[in-house]
């Protein structure tokens, strides 16, 4: 017995001292294990008197478990510095760029033609599309503009051999979506278009979106909060605007809106940025709607003008460079 | 439309400064596009005479001037102009002066020589563009008048943009109407007097083209002074409308042109003969013209001709061998009437764009004629002098548009702007319009001065009352009416999605023109059943797309000039081919539509092109230059998201002439080709300047949104096994061949196969290849054993032995 407490005594100033885990296992075996000397003196007990059997029992298992104990902290001791020791150890220089994390991105011109069309889609517009290459009567004549008509030469066309072309504008849609239907009708078309001209300020093709509603109440009134609203929704605030009388066949009032835009040196100007007007009642009956019942109005801008509004470029063409310089930028 | 100011402002009394006169104009319909102020700082400039020049003795170009500026004693100017010579009156910046552009006069010696001021240009006084020599003011011009008086200066030079429906505003004679509309004032350019009679001189007028050319009227005027000069003020007002003054007669039929708004044209009377016949051309006709072009006519020309020849193409320009000279002392005014219809799209016919063809082909007040030619004679007999014969009248009243009445119901237009004008503004505004007006039970009946060709129905009516009322006093209003739903299928990717998975897989989004050059086209193989244009800007934008391949590579081409070595563009757009079938069945309004029926087929499509290191270039891994496999992850992805893999396979065979026959693919859904993939051609790619690690891929892209609306299977609850095997194959064998036969062999039992490793070289046969793959099994209906598994792996080695030349690796 008091061979097991100083056994013990001795094993616990040895378990201090234990600098290593396998160290410690090993006197773990030598304590506890099947074999070690508490193991040992518990076989011992079934040999005593049944009181003593009980004491002797009581003070093996108390110097078991401080043993145990022991050993316990000591583990979990080592433990501990073995991590603080790793964790030392494993040091990242966490500022080295992540992998893989190039990204692309999306074009100016589809972000700001998204945009748009979101926003009417919102005041439940539909999208609606149409042919890039049409014929004369859906780019021009159902849109009241008789042939050789002098509002012709404001569109400079491409044609094909057989007649067809390229169209000029967006509002064929506008023919198109009224033949399939009758009002209400309220339609958002986004595409591209063409027009035989190039220079620093415009390109032969651009993209434009139109939009039409036609209903049983529809105003100028209404035109003009409809277009007010767009613009400050998409620009993320208020301008000041003028809608100006203006002439577009297929409209009638016509309009132009601009709005007073500031620019980066400081001064401002007023800045035309669409297009509109009530449909012509003309329009209206070459699509088989009637113009007693029904009224609508129509609009349509430049893509690549609120594109460059909205994100500071200065020149339309570094919208179809596709210069990688460039696009990054709308990453 | 360019006029000046003043002239304006003498015609109506206009009661605003100038920007305010401009802001009205434009809030009109009348867009001023630019405004040009002349005349300003001419402080110090004087009408000087020049009264001795004496070359230089240093200079060649440079003269020794004296000038009298009114000063008493002459002013020595040292000048370098060519036509610096004595006796003309010319412009003197007297020292002290500021020119425009902040030029301060100063006394100077230029070579040696003092000069006590400079001798203008009209350039140099910011007045004119002309920089050629000095401006040249009238012999009548008082000496030592301050300039700005001499030439009515300050004045400003207005530019509008007149939109087509308002020819009337294409005179000051009109837009004074306009302008005295909105200012609430009275025009007041009076009826010109009629000329006095003075000789006898005249021809017959026959007209003979009916409606085209419903009134002519002439008159002849014998002699006048060829030589006689233009007076200075209305040279000016011909200069600040843009137009350059030539000779008495021409700007005098200009000036009238720009002061009422009818084109007149004036023949040299002794190049005529007979009658004055106005016909419809005959085919093939032609007519020298004044600017020398060689015009070839047809029926659909209207022609001025006498009893021998052509003459001038109505509304259009006047001939060449019957023009005025500086010789002509007997001419033939012409002031005539032609419709809108006879003129329109003439002149571009024959490549041309005139004055006249701008208003005749817009239409011009068929009452303006004789005033015109009344003033045109009033005018040149008092610069140029000569003999006035009688006016020749040749008219078809029938053939003459007549005035229509309008009705504008009240209702209408309350509905149409959404506001209410009162009746009284909407009765102001239409008397302002010199519009006759007649009141009705529901609204007005309204007749447009014979000036305003486009009124002609209810809108018109209602666009002239919100003109002037003021678009800014329409309030703003939010549509009301029922809003539907647009509904949009789950089963279909948006086209914004997509992109954006393609921008977060690296790629950036590119736009291209539509058109390529025909050799680009060309040189990729692209030759059948293109759609070329009729009439492009260039030969290198002349056929529209069949791919967007070659023009997304010359993109890449460009970043890579540009020091940009790893490029990855995708563009989503369409491609156009000849088809033959319909692409829509015309409906029945479209029999209108002559072009209903066969049209290009236009497909939306979707290209990537990529080359340089497969990743961005990092320190975490090595280096990788991109390949095949790394667009065939992209295509997985694009197949991936639509979420039917099974539909989609790509085969080696059927590939284009651009890609490398042996690192492509053609790419299939549903068995039917939708695009391709693959390195280019290295033919292609040397003769683009370009390596073997562009890449390239091209689908349709409709097959690419649609998507597999999800339908949930059971998951199972028994557990996976796995089991791996490498198999030794033949290099002929494709992946997609083992893998249809493995999952042909066990059926739903196997729920994936994957590849986990490929191998050839040492330890493998030439030509054969060693794969390993991981057999991923599973039973939807109890657990798997494992001599399930194994009965599995045995049933796809022997398939693979059986069928593939396969080999089980140890």
């Amino acid at each position: 017995m008091d061979d097991l407490d100083s056994r013990a005594r001795q094993a616990l100033a040895e378990i201090d001292k234990a600098d290593a885990l396998e160290v410690l296992d090993a006197l773990r075996v030598g304590l506890l294990g099947k074999s070690g000397i508490v193991t040992a003196a518990l076989k011992t007990l079934g040999g005593l008197a049944p009181d003593e059997r009980k004491a002797r029992g009581a003070e093996v298992n108390r110097i078991k478990e401080r043993l145990a104990d022991a050993l316990a902290a000591r583990k979990q001791w080592l433990e501990q510095v073995e991590l603080d020791r790793r964790l030392a150890s494993e040091q990242l220089d966490i500022s080295l760029p992540g992998r893989d994390g190039e990204r692309g991105g999306i074009h100016p011109i589809t972000r700001a033609l998204e945009r748009i069309a979101s926003i009417f889609a919102r005041l439940g517009y539909q999208r609606a599309d149409g042919p890039e290459i049409e014929d004369d009567w859906h780019n021009f004549e159902a849109l009241n503009f008789p042939p050789h008509h002098p509002a012709r030469a404001m569109h400079d066309t491409f044609y094909f051999a057989d007649g067809r072309l390229l169209r000029t504008h967006t509002s064929p849609v506008q023919i198109r979506a009224m033949k399939g239907r009758q009002p209400p009708i309220r339609i958002i078309a986004p595409g591209k278009v063409y027009r035989s001209d190039s220079d620093q300020t415009h390109s032969p093709m651009f993209h434009q979106v139109e939009g039409l509603l036609v209903d049983e109440t529809s105003s100028f009134a209404d035109l003009k909060g409809t277009l007010a609203e767009f613009i400050r929704a998409f620009f993320e605030r208020d301008f000041e605007m003028r809608f100006r009388p203006s002439y577009f066949p297929f409209t009638e009032p016509s309009a132009e809106v601009d709005i007073r835009w500031d620019a980066p040196d400081g001064s401002t100007r007023w800045l035309e940025v669409l297009g509109c007007g009530m449909v012509h009642p003309e329009v209206l009956k070459n699509c088989g709607i009637d113009p007693e019942r029904y009224t609508g109005f129509a609009f349509g801008l430049g893509v690549e003008r609120f594109a460059m509004l909205r994100y500071g470029v200065s020149d339309l063409r570094a919208f179809f460079e596709n210069d990688l310089r460039f696009l990054r930028q709308f990453a | 439309m360019k006029f000046s100011e003043n002239w304006l402002r003498e015609l109506v009394e206009i009661k605003a400064d100038r920007a305010a006169l401009a802001h009205a104009l434009t809030m009109a319909g009348l867009e001023v596009e630019e405004l040009t102020p002349l005349g300003e700082g001419l402080a110090g400039v004087v009408v000087a005479e020049i009264i001795a020049a004496d070359k230089h003795p240093e200079a060649d170009r440079l003269q020794i001037c004296k000038v009298d500026a009114g000063q008493g004693e002459p002013l020595q100017i040292v000048c370098g102009a060519p036509n610096a010579r004595v006796g003309i009156k010319v412009p003197l910046a007297m020292v002290g002066a500021r020119l425009p552009g902040d030029i301060a006069i100063k006394a100077a010696r230029l070579r040696g020589v003092e000069s006590q001021g400079m001798l203008c240009s009209a350039r140099e006084l910011a007045i004119d563009t002309d920089a050629s020599g000095l401006l040249e003011l009238p012999p009548d011009a008082p000496v030592g008048q301050p300039l700005a008086t001499c030439l009515g200066l300050p004045d400003a030079s207005f530019e509008l943009k007149l939109t087509p429906n308002r020819p009337d505003c294409l005179g000051l004679f009109g837009l004074a109407h306009d302008v005295a509309a909105l200012f609430g004032s009275k025009v007041r350019l009076a009826a010109p007097p009629a000329a006095a009679v003075t000789c006898d001189a005249r021809r017959g007028i026959r007209l003979q083209a009916g409606k085209d050319a419903p009134r002519y009227l002439g008159r002849v005027i014998e002699g006048i002074d060829p030589a006689a000069p233009t007076p200075l003020w209305m040279t000016e007002r011909l200069r600040r409308a843009g137009l350059r003054p030539i000779s008495a007669v021409v700007d005098v039929t200009n000036y009238v042109m720009l002061e009422l708004g009818q084109p007149l044209h004036a023949f040299d009377n002794d190049a005529l003969r007979g009658d004055i016949v106005v016909r419809h051309a005959r085919a093939g006709e032609t007519l020298k013209l004044l600017d020398g072009s060689e015009a070839r006519l047809d029926e659909g020309f209207v022609l001025i001709a006498d009893e021998d020849k052509p003459l001038a193409v109505a509304g259009v320009m006047g001939g060449f061998d019957s023009r005025v000279t500086d010789a002509t002392g007997n001419v033939f005014l012409e002031s005539a009437h032609f419709a809108p219809a006879a003129i329109m799209g003439r002149a571009r016919k024959l490549g041309l764009h005139t004055d006249a063809s701008h208003r005749f082909e817009r239409g011009v007040d068929p009452q303006l004629p004789q005033r015109a030619l009344e003033r045109a004679s009033d005018l040149l007999l008092a610069i140029a002098g000569g003999r006035a014969g009688p006016v020749l009248v040749a008219e078809n009243l029938a053939d003459l548009p007549v005035p229509v009445a309008v009705a504008l119901r009240r209702d209408r237009l309350r509905r149409v702007l959404g506001v209410d004008v009162a009746d009284a503004e909407v009765q102001r505004i239409f008397v302002a319009l010199g519009m006759q007006i007649e009141s009705t039970a529901d609204g007005w009946q309204v007749t447009a001065p014979s000036s305003r060709f486009d009124i002609e129905r209810e809108e018109d009516l209602i666009e002239e009352v919100a003109r002037i009322f003021g678009y800014d006093n329409i309030p703003t209003a939010t549509p009301a009416g029922a809003l539907t739903l647009a509904i949009e299928p789950e089963a279909r990717i948006g086209e914004l999605a997509l992109r954006e998975q393609l921008a977060a897989r690296g790629y950036c989004e590119a736009v291209n023109l539509s058109f390529v050059a025909a050799d680009l086209l060309a040189s990729w193989g692209f030759t059948e059943r293109l759609v070329p244009l009729a009439n492009p800007l260039s030969a290198d934008l002349a056929v529209m797309r069949p791919s967007l391949l070659p023009g997304l590579i010359e993109a890449l081409r460009h970043n890579r000039a540009r020091q940009q070595e790893r490029v990855r563009l995708f563009e989503v757009a369409r491609v156009f081919h000849q088809g033959a079938s319909p692409r829509e069945a015309p409906s029945v309004q479209d029999r209108t539509s002559p072009q209903a029926g066969n049209s290009p087929l236009e497909t939306p499509s979707l290209a990537i092109v990529a080359c340089g290191t497969a990743r961005a270039e990092q320190w975490g891994e090595p280096a990788r230059t991109l390949d095949f496999h790394d667009l065939k992850g992209d295509l997985d992805a694009l197949i991936g998201w639509g979420g039917q893999p099974q539909r989609w396979s790509v085969h080696a065979d059927g590939l284009p002439a651009w890609l490398h026959p042996g690192r492509g693919a053609r790419v299939a859904r549903d068995g039917e080709t939708v695009g391709y993939l693959g390195a280019l051609h290295p033919q292609l790619a040397r003769a683009l300047d370009l390596g073997a690690d562009v890449h390239v891929l091209e689908l349709a892209l409709e097959p690419v949104l649609t998507r597999r609306l999800p339908q949930v299977q059971p998951v199972s609850r028994f557990p996976l096994v796995r089991r791996d095997i490498a198999m030794d194959l033949p290099e002929s064998v494709s992946w997609s061949q083992i893998e249809q036969l493995v999952r042909s062999t066990l059926g739903a039992r196997l729920q994936e196969l994957r590849l986990f490793d490929r191998y050839s070289g040492k330890g493998v046969e030439a030509g054969r290849k060693s794969l390993a793959m991981g057999l991923i099994l599973q039973d939807t209906s109890r657990t798997l054993t494992d001599d399930d598994a194994d009965r599995c792996v045995r049933e796809a080695i022997d398939a693979l032995e059986q069928t593939c030349r396969g080999k089980l690796r140890g």
